[in-house]
């Protein structure tokens, strides 16, 4: 059999992608613990620092039964050496029955995926994919309502921001009608959206958020970094502009969920929080379930 | 026996091969980039002649380049359909077309091309060949998803 890697939600079908959260749901079921993975060993290869996505990897594998081998920092790994990612894949997939890999480069996880004896997931690559992040967002999502046909609204920096892409392409499968809302030279790349819509994707760009709040029924919320901006004054205005707050949610729908990647700044006012549509914290705990049943689905 | 040089007029402006290939009907001004694409450079021991921008008759204008003993191989003409996909191969043995066929476009290309963007992995000293996927609209990069639609030429290696 052939070594099964996870590098980009691209490489899912929508079957594929269904009967992975299937079995995430069952394991959070199940209550999140089990032995299938007994004694199975997990390199996590870390060349920038994500504390959370390694954390959550770290965790999924703990419940599991297996542990981890992980890089001290950056510094101490080989890269600073100048030993290629190739040569420290082939070493490392002899110390690990699979290996999780976050790395500056875009298709970083692919060319180690070819170098590698064991399976790879790829826990971002650049402005590249981080599929683990796509799908517990489809799953948070599918925890509230059936996925297909929804509204679903992108705010924030959609242009840089990678979570914002893949989880576009994945709802494309899914037929969801997209809303957009970013900043000036922060839209959508033309590129992407031309194969959103040519793959059927109705896509609708919004100038406020007032205009998209009450026909949604997921809103999906992203950073947009400080230094895409000239300075901060204009910065404040834009993030300003873009806070979602109970006001705003006034005019919403009432089954309306609101998700973000975390971590947020000032783009949902903590008052959000404790209202009935606020999924973040949630959609970040599930990540731990979607991992499990990644890594159960390449290690078993 | 067809002659063995393709086309009409341009025997006047390269001369007959007696083994090799020739390219004919590449797109006008082409010629360079074929060569290019092929991998020829000036350190190469083949003798090489190329003829742009000839009248012919069912194009405006084509070019040729004729390589002396050298056959191309399947892989290096279809490189060329990339450029000139109405390409035309010659295989030349002792003044006489032994060959013709057209130019295909190859599903991957390896090696030939850049990627143009600056964070793709398959830009750094790793111990790899680019690697693109040819769609409708143009090359895709199997490492980093980087479509290349337009000026596909300034990007190869
Ligand atoms: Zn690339």
């Amino acid at each position: 059999m052939r070594t099964q890697h996870i590098i980009s939600i691209k490489d899912f079908d929508r079957e594929g992608i269904d009967s992975l959260l299937d079995k995430a749901a069952l394991i959070d079921r199940q209550k999140g613990r089990s032995d299938a993975l007994n004694g199975k060993i997990l390199a996590t290869l870390f060349f920038e620092p994500s504390t959370r996505t390694r954390m959550s990897f770290e965790s999924a594998i703990a419940r599991l039964g297996g542990t981890t081998l992980s890089v001290g920092s950056v510094d101490a790994c080989s890269m600073a050496k100048g030993e290629t990612l190739a040569d420290t894949i082939r070493v490392v997939s002899g110390y690990a029955d699979a290996i999780v890999i976050r790395h500056p480069r875009e298709g970083a996880a692919r060319l180690a995926a070819e170098f590698s004896s064991v399976p790879v997931i790829n826990a971002g690559d650049g402005a590249g994919q981080h599929p683990s992040q796509t799908l517990l967002d489809l799953y948070t999502i599918r925890q509230s309502m059936p996925i297909e046909g929804i509204d679903v609204a992108l705010v924030g920096d959609l242009r840089y921001g990678r979570t914002a892409h893949s989880l576009a392409f994945a709802l494309s499968l899914y037929g969801v009608r997209l809303h957009t809302l970013s900043p000036n030279g922060l839209e959508l790349p033309e590129t992407l959206s031309a194969d959103l819509r040519e793959s059927g994707m109705e896509i609708i760009a919004h100038d406020a958020i007032d205009d998209l709040i009450g026909e949604v029924d997921v809103l999906y919320v992203t950073r947009v970094q400080r230094e895409r901006f000239p300075d901060s004054a204009s910065y404040f205005n834009v993030s300003s502009s873009y806070r979602v707050t109970p006001e705003i949610l006034t005019g919403a729908k009432e089954h309306l969920i609101i998700l973000h990647p975390l971590p947020r700044v000032d783009e949902i006012d903590p008052r959000v929080d404790d209202s009935p549509h606020a999924r973040y914290f949630e959609q970040s705990r599930n990540g731990v379930p979607v991992r499990m049943a990644m890594l159960r689905e390449v290690m078993q | 026996m067809k002659n063995a040089e393709a086309g009409d007029n341009e025997g006047l402006l390269v001369r007959r091969i007696k083994n090799g290939t020739v390219i004919d009907h590449i797109d006008g001004g082409e010629a360079l980039n074929v060569v290019k694409i092929l991998g020829i450079t000036g350190t190469t021991q083949e003798a090489l002649s190329i003829a742009t921008n000839v009248q012919s008759k069912n194009m405006d204008k084509k070019d040729i380049v004729k390589l002396t003993n050298r056959e191309l191989s399947k892989e290096e003409v279809n490189r060329i359909a990339l450029i000139s996909p109405k390409a035309t191969i010659n295989i030349i043995r002792n003044f006489k077309v032994v060959e013709k066929k057209g130019v295909e476009i190859p599903h991957l290309i390896e090696g030939i091309v850049r990627c143009p963007n600056p964070g793709c992995i398959s830009n750094t000293n790793e111990p790899i060949r680019s690697r693109f996927e040819v769609h409708l609209k143009g090359l895709h990069c199997c490492y980093c998803d980087w479509m290349i639609t337009k000026d596909l030429t300034s990007h190869i290696i």
